[in-house]
């Protein structure tokens, strides 16, 4: 099989590292080989941030290079729209709807761009947004828009069944938490 | 079955397996983990030490006494240990010794670009380069029969893409734990120069050994092509993106020994192949190897010096193919990373741009001072510079302008002064600078991740531990100025500023108050705006918190970042602002 590639785009802090971890323990499970890359550090201070999940029979590169992935999953509309380039012209993005202004949109240095998830879907590319936050909040908690994005990207993995997601999760994340994550993992996957 | 690893938790894994049985490291993005996973291991005592100097010779005792020893760091923290680094390779280890050194192509979180293999020629010691994590685990392992065969420290060169991506390892079994006793050498340990000409012989014999080594070992290895229209020699991450461009078409010479290089394998290697190129990050450290050699061979003038490669990168140079997918016409603002909501630095660097200071900063979160609007960092250079060069800053102006500068000041966090500010401190205190020094302390090393450091009286596993009272240190250096003030509040900053700037010594101002995200750290509820008072003056949007904006020219609170810190709240002059403590978060 050919490497697929997955980027899960956002802002430092809004949970991209649970999700990879879930679908890199997905993915090994299923028997493929597996890459995940993150960065650490000062980015990660409320800045844009990205992480490359890449499967399939042998990887080589940790990272995901323009015009490769297969799937954008995106916190954030700008960000969506930041990482849009990275995107296969078959790709498919999954974003949540929401926009958090960044520093210089917040000084008033420079505006969120207007209508920019309808300038993204006039690129033609395929998109799916939803707003996760509003079922993060259903699930019990806001924090939990991770799940609900990888609920919705599950939706595009026929070949993975629904207990090995479910099993995923359960490794991955702590007891306390794991009702409330299931919840929104399945909110997404079911929206 | 294989589990998935990041780098750094299979060089831990490594040490681990190794039988290593004593690491001191200092944290520094992308090498932190390491040391952090290494300690998860009981067999081995971990800590982290106040610098990468104190570490390497912590490592160095520990190899001494007879146990295999490791001492981890970012590239910059090898420039510290240095010194150490160069004469530890005249006296040879007893013990296995391995160091890590992780290099910050694209600079995720590092001030410069520096390629590290610069040191293994200069100081003459070998230098293996993993390319994934399963190699980190082996590299690890090999480097301790490296290091015990030759007699030499042997480093391990990591990079970000291989120390924090994760890929599939195979683990193994601890070996039981070596213990090379301890034996009196003078001649061997004892650096002084009648000894050390005698062992300048030993490291250039040592030196030629490995060579001959790196030659025959599978370290160094051919993979073959399908054409030999190109042969490519690489290493680290950059052999992956090779190998995901051009998969298996072109011959690849894989380089996990980058130091010393096998002359003959790269001769041979050259030979079988057309067209000879080096596809390496940041310097062109092969490629005028190569050339030195006498070979024709191509490199950086097809690839950038700055920065990182990518497949896509090679793949334009080598096969002329161009991936690229669609881009959005439109001017996307940047999102540049900000200090926390609730961040303590934030109160005292708000007081330090209302007073237009001058500002020598240092290396932590704080740098991030420097971003609109508080712009409030005027020089960020290393570890501890800020408090050398306020008194050298001082100096020069006392004695040539005629009097004291009454803006400038240094600030600089509790770890980075642990590190490197204490002996900048002592030439204050010694050739008397009046110079205001402000130590940022928020209890904890925190743009690596929260490490503890010698002033927050845990250790690395979060035991207590020893605990340095920053007062008392500065008040012995012979400081009789020295105070503490909390940033979140405003009054207090700027009292102490304008006290301590008019001041006819030097002084010291404590900023303290622990970093937002700390765990035991209690919030107040988060603030909202009473829009009826909100006049939208904006001037609670000086301070750049992330949980502020204006919304309808009024001042709005994203509640899901606010933690009520309060500092927007004096410098609302209608009182716009109120708690919701009222609300299920209180005391969150």
């Amino acid at each position: 099989m050919t490497t697929k590639n997955i980027m899960i785009v956002g802002v430092g802090g809004q949970g991209s590292v649970l999700a990879s971890k879930i679908l890199g323990h997905l993915l090994t499970v299923q028997g493929f080989d597996v890459k995940v890359s993150e960065v650490h550090g000062m980015s990660q201070r409320g800045g844009s941030v990205v992480t490359y999940v890449r499967y399939g029979d042998k990887v080589f590169s940790p990272v995901i290079d323009k015009g490769q992935a297969d799937f954008i999953v995106s916190f954030e509309i700008l960000e969506a729209a930041r990482w849009l380039e990275y995107l296969k012209l078959d790709g498919q993005i999954v974003t949540s709807t929401q926009q958090l202004d960044p520093m210089p949109v917040l000084t008033g240095a420079m505006t969120y761009p207007e209508n920019l998830l309808e300038k993204i879907k006039a690129t033609g590319l395929k998109v799916d947004a939803l707003d996760c936050v509003e079922l993060a909040e259903k699930a019990g908690n806001t924090k939990a828009v991770n799940l609900v994005l990888l609920g919705r990207l599950s939706h595009y993995f026929e070949e993975i069944k629904s207990e090995a997601w479910q099993e995923a999760i359960e490794f991955c994340v702590p007891k306390k938490f794991l009702e409330l994550n299931k919840k929104a993992f399945e909110l997404g996957r079911n929206a | 079955m294989k589990r998935l690893m990041q780098g750094n938790a299979a060089a831990a894994r490594g040490l681990y397996e190794a039988g290593c049985c004593v690491a001191s490291s200092y944290p520094g993005t992308p090498s932190t983990e390491i040391t952090e996973e290494a300690a998860k291991y009981n067999e081995i005592y971990c800590e982290w030490a106040p610098n990468e100097k104190v570490a390497m010779e912590t490592a160095f005792g520990a190899s001494l006494a007879g146990r295999r020893s490791f001492c981890g760091m970012k590239h910059v923290g090898l420039n510290v240990a240095a010194d150490p680094l160069f004469t530890i390779s005249y006296t040879g280890i007893n013990a296995g010794m391995v160091i890590c050194v992780a290099d910050d192509a694209g600079m995720h979180s590092s001030q410069n670009e520096q390629d590290s293999r610069h040191y293994a020629r200069a100081a003459k010691l070998p230098m293996l380069e993993p390319s994934d994590s399963q190699e980190a685990l082996e590299f690890f392992k090999r480097a301790y029969e490296i290091s015990e065969e030759f007699d030499t420290p042997v480093i391990v060169k990591m990079c970000t893409r291989i120390a924090h991506s994760q890929s599939l390892v195979e683990i193994g079994e601890r070996v039981d734990d070596i213990e090379v006793p301890y034996e009196k050498n003078i001649a061997k340990y004892v650096m002084m120069p009648g000894n050390a000409i005698k062992r300048h012989p030993v490291v250039e014999d040592r030196l030629h050994r490995l060579k001959i080594f790196s030659e025959h070992s599978d370290l160094n290895r051919v993979e073959e092509g399908r054409d030999n229209s190109i042969g490519i020699i690489t290493s680290s991450t950059c052999y992956q993106y090779v190998k995901e461009a051009c998969e298996d078409l072109f011959s690849v010479l894989k380089i996990g020994m980058v130091w010393p290089l096998p002359d003959e394998k790269i001769k041979a290697f050259a030979k079988s192949v057309k067209r000879l190129v080096v596809v390496e990050e940041l310097d062109n450290f092969i490629e005028q190897y190569c050339k030195a050699l006498n070979l024709k061979v191509e490199g950086k003038n097809l690839f950038p010096i700055e920065g990182e490669l990518s497949p896509n990168i090679i793949a334009e140079k080598l096969l002329n193919t161009n991936n690229s997918g669609k881009k959005l016409n439109e001017t996307l603002p940047p999102r540049p990373p900000v200090m926390c909501a609730g961040c303590p630095h934030r109160g005292l660097f708000y007081t330090l741009n209302k007073n237009k200071c001058t500002v020598l900063g240092d290396i932590g979160c704080y740098t991030l001072g420097a971003v609109a609007p508080l712009s409030a960092v005027d020089m960020t250079l290393c570890m501890g510079a800020s408090v050398s060069a306020i008194h050298g800053f001082n100096k020069a102006l006392e004695n040539y302008n005629g009097e004291k500068n009454k803006k400038v000041v240094a600030v600089i966090g509790d770890s980075t002064f642990m590190h490197s500010g204490m002996t900048g401190l002592a030439n204050i205190a010694y050739n008397q600078s009046k110079s205001v020094v402000i130590i940022l302390d928020n209890s904890i090393t925190g743009m690596t991740g929260h490490q503890q450091n010698p002033t927050t009286g845990y250790n690395i596993k979060g035991d207590p531990a020893g605990k340095i009272d920053l007062e008392s240190l500065c008040r012995a250096m012979g400081f009789n100025r020295v105070r503490v003030v909390d940033p979140y509040n405003l009054k207090e900053c700027q009292e102490a500023l304008t006290e301590e700037l008019e001041a006819n010594e030097a002084s010291v101002i404590i900023s303290r108050r622990p970093c937002a995200l700390l765990k035991y750290v209690k919030h107040n509820a988060p603030l909202k705006v009473k829009v009826s008072k909100c006049i939208g003056c904006k001037a609670c949007m000086k301070i750049g918190c992330p949980a502020l904006s204006i919304k309808d020219k009024k001042a709005h609170v994203d509640n899901t970042l606010c933690v009520g810190c309060g500092v927007c709240v004096q410098l609302c002059k209608s009182g716009a602002f109120a708690s919701t403590s009222t609300s299920s978060k209180e005391g969150k």
